[in-house]
Order: C-alpha cells, then sequence, then structure tokens
C-alpha cells in the first residue's frame, strides 16, 4: 500500500487513543467469537442451584446468573455478538443505500435532486419510533425487520453527506473529461465519483456502527428488538435494571461491556476521521 | 468542400438564463471543419469560443443550446446519450485547458487511458493497457511503462497534459478540440506540447480545433482561423492571410498588441481600449462599434453580417482593404 491508503494508516498508528480503541474492540470481537469455548455454561439453561448467583472466577459462572439462573457470561457474550452483527450489517445497508442514493441525487441534481432530498427529508421526519413499532405491529416481531427499520432510516444522512460530496466532485474538470471521453452517467458515478467520496463515508461508517448498536439496544430495551431466549445487550440491560438494586451486576456487565465497545468505536471512528484528514462542516 | 465536413455547426446560440435575462454566450454561429484541418479560434475572454466548442461536446451543462452541430454528417445536438457517447472520446475528443485538475486523482494513468479503450472498442483490459503505452510512447513520455501505474499527483503538468492528449488520441479521432491547451503550462512546456500538436496532425489526418487567446500559439499551427468577438465569428480567414492582411478592425487591433521580439522596445505593452460588450448592450449595433476607430453611424444601427468569398470572411461593414 502506498499514497493515501499508506498515509492514512500510518497517521492512524500514530494516534495511541485510536490504536488503544481498535484494539479493545477487536478483543471485544474475538471473545464473542471464542468465548462460549471458554466457559461451557450455554445461554439457555437454567441453572436453578444458583439463582442471581454473584459473579466470581471460582464459580462456574464467571459473571454470575440472572434471575432464571442462566449463565450472565454466555448471554452477554451471545448479545454482544447480536449487537456487533446488527451494527455492521445495518451499517453495511446504509453505506449501499445512502452512498448510491446520494451519488445519483448530487451528480444527476437539477429536479431529480430536489425530490430524492425531499424525499430523504419526509423520511428523516418520521419519528422513529413509532416507524418502527408500526413495522412491528404490521409484520410481527422478527430479527430481519429489526435490520429493516434499523437499515431503512441509518442511510438517510450517509445519503446527505454523500449528495453533498458529489456535487463539488462534479464541479471538477475531470468529471467534465469523462463526460468528453464517451462515459455513461452510471459510469462516472462508480468509478469517477464514489471512490473520490470514499474518505468522508468510511468516517461516518465507522460513527454509524456506535450508533446503530445504540438504537438496536434502545429497541430491545423497549422490547420491540431481539426476542427472549435470544439476546442483545439492550435486553440483558433491560433485565438488569429490574434487579439493579439487589443484583447490580445484571445491569453493570452488559452495561458495561455497551459503554466499552460504543467509547472505543466513537474514538476509533474519531481517529479514523483526523487519519482520513476528512474536513466535516 | 465535396467531402462531407468533420464538423458542421449551423446558427448555434448558447444562453444562459441569468436573473436580467437571458446572456447569449454564442449568438448564431455558423462554421465547417474539414477532414485533417486545423482550425485556430481566438478571442478574448469571454468571447464565446470555449461556450462554443463545450456546446459541440455536449458539456454546455445548463445553458440552452439551439441550432445544429453535426458531426461526419450526424446531427449531435439532438441525439440520445448512448449515440453520443460512441462519438464522444473517441471520434471527437477534447483537451481541457488545466491537466492539473482534468485526470480522475485516485486512478492510475493506465487505468484512465485504457477505460477509454475499453469502453469504446471493446478491448481487454490487458490489450488496452498495451495501446495505452504504445500511445504514451506516441507523445514522448519518458518511461511510458512505469508511467502506467502512476496516479496523476506523480507526473508534472507537461506530463499531465501529454496523458490528456494520449487520451484523447487513443481511438484516432476525426476531430479533436484543444481549449488553450498550453495556457496552464511553462513557456518551455508550452513549446513541447504544441510540436506534439503539430506532428500529431501530420501523422493520423486529425482535424484539430484549437482555441486559445494566445496568437502566436495558433499562428503556428492553424491552416484556418476564426476570430470571435462577443459570441459571434467576426473574420474567418487562412491563417497567412489573416496574419498578413486582417480585414476586421478588431483583428488588426488584436494583431497590434502582440509583442515583437524584434521591433523597437516600447514603454508600454499597446493594448486595445475600452471593454468587450456588456450582456444586454445595444444588440442593434456592430458590438465592437464602441472600440473601433473606424466606427460610423451604420455601425451603431446595423448589425454587420459575417459575409465574403470562401477564402476570407468578415463581420464589418467598412473592412480593411
Amino acid at each position: 500500500m502506498r499514497g493515501f491508503a499508506g498515509d492514512a494508516i500510518r497517521r492512524l498508528r500514530a494516534n495511541p487513543a485510536a490504536v488503544l480503541a481498535s484494539g479493545v474492540i477487536c478483543a471485544v470481537v474475538v471473545a464473542t467469537l471464542l468465548g462460549p469455548w471458554l466457559n461451557p455454561n450455554n445461554t439457555q439453561t437454567l441453572d436453578w442451584l444458583h439463582v442471581a448467583a454473584r459473579p466470581g472466577l471460582q464459580s462456574a459462572h464467571w459473571f454470575g446468573t440472572d434471575r432464571l439462573g442462566r449463565d450472565l457470561y454466555a448471554r452477554t457474550l451471545a448479545g454482544t455478538r447480536v449487537s456487533i452483527v446488527i451494527g455492521l450489517v445495518a451499517s453495511i445497508l446504509s453505506i449501499l443505500v445512502g452512498v448510491s442514493y446520494g451519488a445519483i441525487s448530487g451528480y444527476i441534481g437539477g429536479r431529480t435532486d430536489q425530490v430524492m432530498m425531499r424525499i430523504i427529508e419526509i423520511l428523516s421526519g418520521l419519528p422513529l419510533i413509532f416507524f418502527v413499532i408500526f413495522l412491528t405491529v404490521i409484520f410481527g416481531r422478527s430479527e430481519s425487520l429489526l435490520f429493516i427499520s434499523i437499515g431503512a432510516v441509518g442511510w438517510l444522512t450517509m445519503a446527505r453527506i454523500v449528495r453533498g460530496q458529489t456535487l463539488s466532485i462534479r464541479q471538477q474538470d475531470f468529471i467534465a473529461a469523462a463526460v468528453a471521453s464517451g462515459a455513461s452517467s452510471g459510469r462516472i458515478i462508480a468509478k469517477h465519483v464514489v471512490p473520490n467520496v470514499i474518505g468522508p463515508v468510511i468516517v461516518y461508517a465507522t460513527l454509524t456502527v456506535p450508533q446503530i448498536i445504540l438504537f438496536e439496544s434502545f429497541l430491545s430495551f423497549l422490547g420491540l428488538g431481539i426476542q427472549e431466549p435470544g439476546a442483545s445487550l439492550g435486553t440483558l440491560i433491560a433485565e438488569g435494571v429490574g434487579e439493579m438494586e439487589a443484583a447490580p451486576w445484571m445491569l453493570l456487565v452488559p452495561g458495561g461491556f455497551l459503554a466499552v465497545l460504543l467509547l472505543c468505536l466513537n474514538i476509533f471512528g474519531d481517529g479514523l476521521r483526523d487519519a482520513l484528514d476528512v474536513r466535516e462542516g | 468542400m465535396n467531402t462531407v465536413p468533420t464538423l458542421s455547426v449551423d446558427e448555434l446560440s448558447v444562453s444562459f438564463a441569468h436573473r436580467t435575462g437571458t446572456v447569449e454566450a454564442v449568438d448564431g454561429v455558423s462554421l465547417r471543419i474539414a477532414p485533417a484541418e486545423c482550425v485556430g479560434v481566438v478571442g478574448e475572454s469571454g468571447s464565446g469560443k470555449t461556450q462554443l466548442f463545450l456546446a459541440v461536446m455536449g458539456l454546455a451543462g445548463n445553458a440552452s443550446v439551439r441550432g445544429s452541430i453535426r458531426f461526419e454528417g450526424k446531427e449531435l445536438l439532438r441525439a440520445a446519450a448512448p449515440a453520443i457517447n460512441r462519438v464522444r472520446g473517441s471520434k471527437l475528443t477534447m483537451i481541457f485547458q488545466d491537466p492539473m485538475t482534468s485526470l480522475t486523482p485516485h486512478l492510475s494513468i493506465g487505468t484512465q487511458l485504457a477505460e477509454v479503450l475499453v469502453c469504446h472498442q471493446g478491448l481487454s483490459w490487458g490489450e488496452a493497457r498495451d495501446a495505452a503505452r504504445r500511445m504514451l510512447d506516441r507523445v514522448r513520455i519518458p518511461e511510458p511503462q512505469r508511467r502506467l501505474s502512476q496516479y496523476p499527483h506523480e507526473l508534472s503538468g507537461g506530463m499531465r497534459q501529454r496523458v490528456m492528449l494520449a487520451m484523447s488520441l487513443l481511438c484516432e479521432p476525426a476531430l479533436v478540440i484543444a481549449d488553450e491547451p498550453t495556457t496552464a503550462l511553462d513557456v518551455t512546456i508550452q513549446a513541447q506540447i504544441i510540436e506534439l500538436l503539430r506532428a500529431m496532425r501530420g501523422e493520423a489526418g486529425t482535424a484539430l480545433a484549437l482555441i486559445s487567446h494566445d496568437l502566436a500559439v495558433v499562428a503556428g499551427l492553424a491552416d484556418r482561423i476564426l476570430v470571435m468577438y462577443a459570441g459571434r465569428i467576426v473574420e474567418d480567414a487562412a491563417a497567412a492571410e489573416l496574419f498578413r492582411q486582417p480585414r476586421h478592425p478588431y483583428t488588426a487591433e488584436l494583431l497590434k498588441c502582440v509583442p515583437s521580439l524584434s521591433g523597437p522596445r516600447l514603454a508600454r505593452l499597446p493594448t486595445l481600449a475600452g471593454q468587450p460588450p456588456q450582456p444586454g448592450d445595444a444588440l442593434q449595433a456592430c458590438p465592437f462599434a464602441p472600440r473601433c476607430p473606424r466606427a460610423a453611424d451604420r455601425c451603431r444601427s446595423e448589425r454587420p453580417a459575417l459575409m465574403g468569398a470562401s477564402t476570407g470572411q468578415v463581420a464589418c461593414h467598412f473592412p480593411l482593404p
């Protein structure tokens, strides 16, 4: 790697907070993947002898158990995995939709642009929670619906950012040169516009992942997201809140995971923004 | 002229909507460019020379374009986008003024050049890169193989303009439009690019439309010169003829402004007094009348049409002999 990407990686490495954050993120991801092999408890077995047990490395339940006797270590890791997957998938969805929508809108311009941007404004004006409740009422609760409803909203800001960048790139001479070379609009958007907006897109995407994780946890906390016996950080926190006074670890363990993960993703996103030298307005 | 002209423009107008009304950047221009002919288009800033050819390329943006543009006999102005894109970039190409910004920054030179051939001639990427390398060699870029994998920011301005030139020549075009191809370059590089353009004409029989405000650049290359003023062609003459004996007073004044190396040292460079007409100024008069030493009453009330024999046309009521 040389040039732009190489420079960006070098700048990122020089930022200790970002390096540390990316290390923690990697550790959490590895833990969610390998964790179940380290401790054989599964997420659904009810251990009636250890209901609401305290956490401790000597006991079988490292992070304790919940009020049904389920192992909190297994459930927290599974929940974290679900949250990360939702965050990634919904972010990728929002990148695909947002980048193509924004690039097309900005490149074509004129009336098309106006109409496409008004649609975005209408969508972003919808109260999100009502929108999700509405969808769950119509289609029933399911994980795929969760992806769709989060993804449906996540791309709006991405589309706005990409459109803004495209508007400035469209004015550049090399776009005129590409038009003069006989390239079709689709080809120009795909090969000459989109790669030029990739910096802001990456930065915004890394900042989108924590937003979506938080939003998913929020929905699950309200009971609109992941359903029992499945777990996400949101449902675990919701359960933990009920036992907050008697068994604080039920709140603190998943809450801690969520807080650390979000903090690290945000620090990493900030570091990436500095490294890619994206100027935000 | 028996053969079909490479480019034939009739009554072309390019106008912009403006809050004070419409502004005619190009005002009813007609011209022919024959195969293998080199036509220079000169005029001061704002004379409409660039807009004229941007309209030919279909790059006029949100300006409204009226009239007719035929390329090798086929109408371009009302053609569908796929038909235009088949011609654009292969048979009809354009070189822009600023090579620093005309290349896409994140694609290597090889990719950008090869893309043209892949799109227009259906070559494989491998063949296209080979052809691109040969073309880079032809525009005298040293180490063409290495350049293919380099990015635009790694090349100097002169090299980038050569790359643009190579790109415009890849598909053996019938007409290359060069919009001030040397303005953004150093004088020495400028000479090399002009040399290259001259060689290119001899090699492939490509017609060249050279847009410039630099008479010296045009003088060395063009067979025929069009002088534009306020969106119109005011004189159309063979290059040698025009320099020897300009007929339009504007051309004559313009030639007086060219500094000479051999003449006496002047305290001041001669300039053309006054300003070109503002949009919306008296449309009935000759637009050059306010600055013209020969202007008479007729010039202020009647607009002269471009008239004359095929060897030289002039839009003036009282042309110089």
